[in-house]
């Protein structure tokens, strides 16, 4: 096997290994202390529940991802589009960007309670999903469109380029590493957006998603069906990540670094 | 300002001084006729880039004129300059893409193009799957697609090793007798403006002006034979003493 073969066989199997070994030692403590399934259920119990709840869960999981995946692509259009409209207009910028900070740097989990009262539950925690996603696009994109190479702007001038051409042939292209960064971390964030707001409801919300459950299993003491549902979330995250990892590699592939690998 | 006669390139007591108060420039007179190549020689920071920005009309200069042909002008930069994003044959259309008017055959201006600079072969290669010298290639290709008049090059192979850039350098001599195009050059090494030139204009130190102007009357075309004979070594030797006068003496 050549190294980096080795390697990569290395990265897959340690993480594995690591997980049988802490399923065992999880399932062991359950056994050797004799804890009852309503405060640490055993790995098998939580597998069964996965299982049995299927349905229920199986639902739950679509409505957040749904939230989720809206208020991603809430996220994506608007960081973007408010990106370049700053770039294009320092005016914008300076009256707007202050307050994008400020909806950055308040906890959400502080907004979503007031977001409950004046929105109905699903739009109030779609909004929850946008207000923390946006920010990493809108600061990514910002930071690429300014990154653009001095020369290649003087090439565009020599050329007689309009505004329009340079935003289009060469400002966003030449973005799109960052605005792909930010992206990646978008899909991670909207999925926590949407879960605080749903927790932020409660069991008295009408919701019926993954967190939703999560908290109203915590009320009847399923605790396995906590993990069950915890698991699946953390998979959603997995999932969302590896997605625009990929999206994000087959768009780079020819020709930026962080995507290009190179022989040696 | 109009060009003096046969002028294709007039600049008469230019300068320039930046916001921060560097003065890049000061009372820069040249002139350059129709066809001709001629090397701006001078030690880093005396201002060649700044010169030529503003011929390129990317400049503006704080005192003095300037006459340059409007329009139609092709840009060399130190660095290749490409769009990382789009192949060889997407970055010599990029003048085109951008409305660069001059043919009405787009496609075959880019072959041709490419063809001349010998990377035919690899028009559909992104800039970051080739060497350096490459990448200089597509960047002189692209400055000349659109046929321009006038030909401003910025230390284009400052950035290669030797082979490459001699190389490079006769590519680019065999390119000028063909198109006969006006060339002005920016460059610091010595040896390669006495070949590829006939006349050299040496600048001083900040704030440029021309020093000293010296006349290679070597015929074209030149080749390795001319690169290492005594006759070079000679004019070599007259620019470099020029050029460390220009400097302040120190030799
Ligand atoms: N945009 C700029 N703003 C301020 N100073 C500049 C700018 N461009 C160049 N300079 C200064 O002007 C001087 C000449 O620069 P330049 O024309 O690039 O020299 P050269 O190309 O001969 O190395 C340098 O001291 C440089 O720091
Ligand atoms: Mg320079």
């Amino acid at each position: 096997m050549t190294r980096t073969k080795k390697d990569r066989a290395l990265r897959i199997a340690l993480p594995l290994a690591m997980l049988a070994l802490a399923v065992l030692a999880w399932d062991l403590v359950v056994r050797a202390f004799a804890i009852p399934p309503y405060v640490l259920p055993s790995p098998a119990r939580v597998g069964a529940t996965l299982v049995n709840d299927a349905p229920l869960l199986w639902q739950s999981l679509k409505v957040t991802l749904s939230i989720a995946f809206q208020g991603f692509v809430l996220a994506a259009f608007g960081g973007i589009a408010l990106a370049v409209t700053f770039n294009q207009w320092r005016i914008a910028e300076y009256s707007l960007y202050p307050y994008a900070v400020i909806l950055q740097v308040t906890p959400v989990i502080a907004i979503a309670p007031l977001l409950l009262i004046y929105l109905p539950q699903p739009l109030a925690v779609l909004a929850c999903a946008w207000i923390v996603a946006f920010f990493p696009v809108l600061a990514n994109t910002t930071l690429g469109l300014n990154s653009v190479d001095h020369n290649l702007v003087s090439l565009f001038h020599l050329y007689k380029a309009s505004r329009w051409q340079m935003l289009l042939h060469l400002k966003l292209p030449a973005a799109l590493p960052q605005i792909l960064a930010g992206l990646r971390i978008a899909g991670g964030l909207s999925l926590i957006g949407a879960v605080v707001a749903e927790i932020a409801a409660g069991s008295a919300g009408a919701g019926s998603g993954l967190a939703y459950r999560i908290a109203e299993s915590g009320y009847r003491l399923n605790i396995s069906r906590m993990f069950a549902a915890l698991l699946l979330l953390s998979l959603a995250g997995v999932a969302i990540f590896l997605v625009l990892s990929a999206l994000s590699h087959m768009l780079l592939r020819r020709w930026h670094d962080s995507a290009v690998r190179q022989e040696r | 300002m109009t060009p003096r006669d046969g002028a294709i390139v007039s600049l008469r007591g230019v300068g320039k001084t930046f916001e921060n108060g560097v003065a890049a420039l000061d009372g820069l007179n040249l002139d350059i006729a129709e066809g001709e190549f001629v090397p701006l020689l001078g030690p880093s920071g005396c201002g060649k880039s700044t010169a030529l920005r503003i011929i390129a009309g990317l400049s503006e200069a704080s005192a003095g004129a300037a006459a340059a042909p409007a329009g139609n002008i092709g840009f060399v930069f130190q660095d290749p300059t490409l769009l990382p994003w789009t192949t060889m044959a997407g970055n010599v259309a990029l003048p085109f893409t951008l409305g660069a008017a001059g043919n009405s055959e787009p496609h075959a201006a880019v072959a041709r193009a490419l063809a001349r600079v010998a990377l035919s072969e690899f028009a559909e290669a992104y800039p970051r799957e080739l060497s350096g010298g490459m990448r200089m290639r597509a960047a002189i290709a692209r400055a000349l697609v659109t046929e321009p008049r006038l030909l401003l090059m910025d230390e284009p192979f400052a950035a290669l090793d030797e082979i490459t850039r001699f190389r490079l350098n006769n590519d680019l001599l065999a390119v000028w007798q063909e198109l006969r195009r006006t060339v002005v050059f920016v460059t610091h090494s010595v040896f390669e403006s006495v070949y590829l030139s006939q006349r050299i204009l040496v600048m001083t130190p900040r704030p440029g002006r021309v020093f000293a102007e010296i006349a290679i009357p070597v015929s074209y075309p030149r080749d390795e034979r001319f690169r290492t004979s005594a006759e070079y070594a000679g004019y070599c030797r007259q620019v470099s003493d020029a050029l460390s006068h220009a400097m302040g003496g120190a030799a």
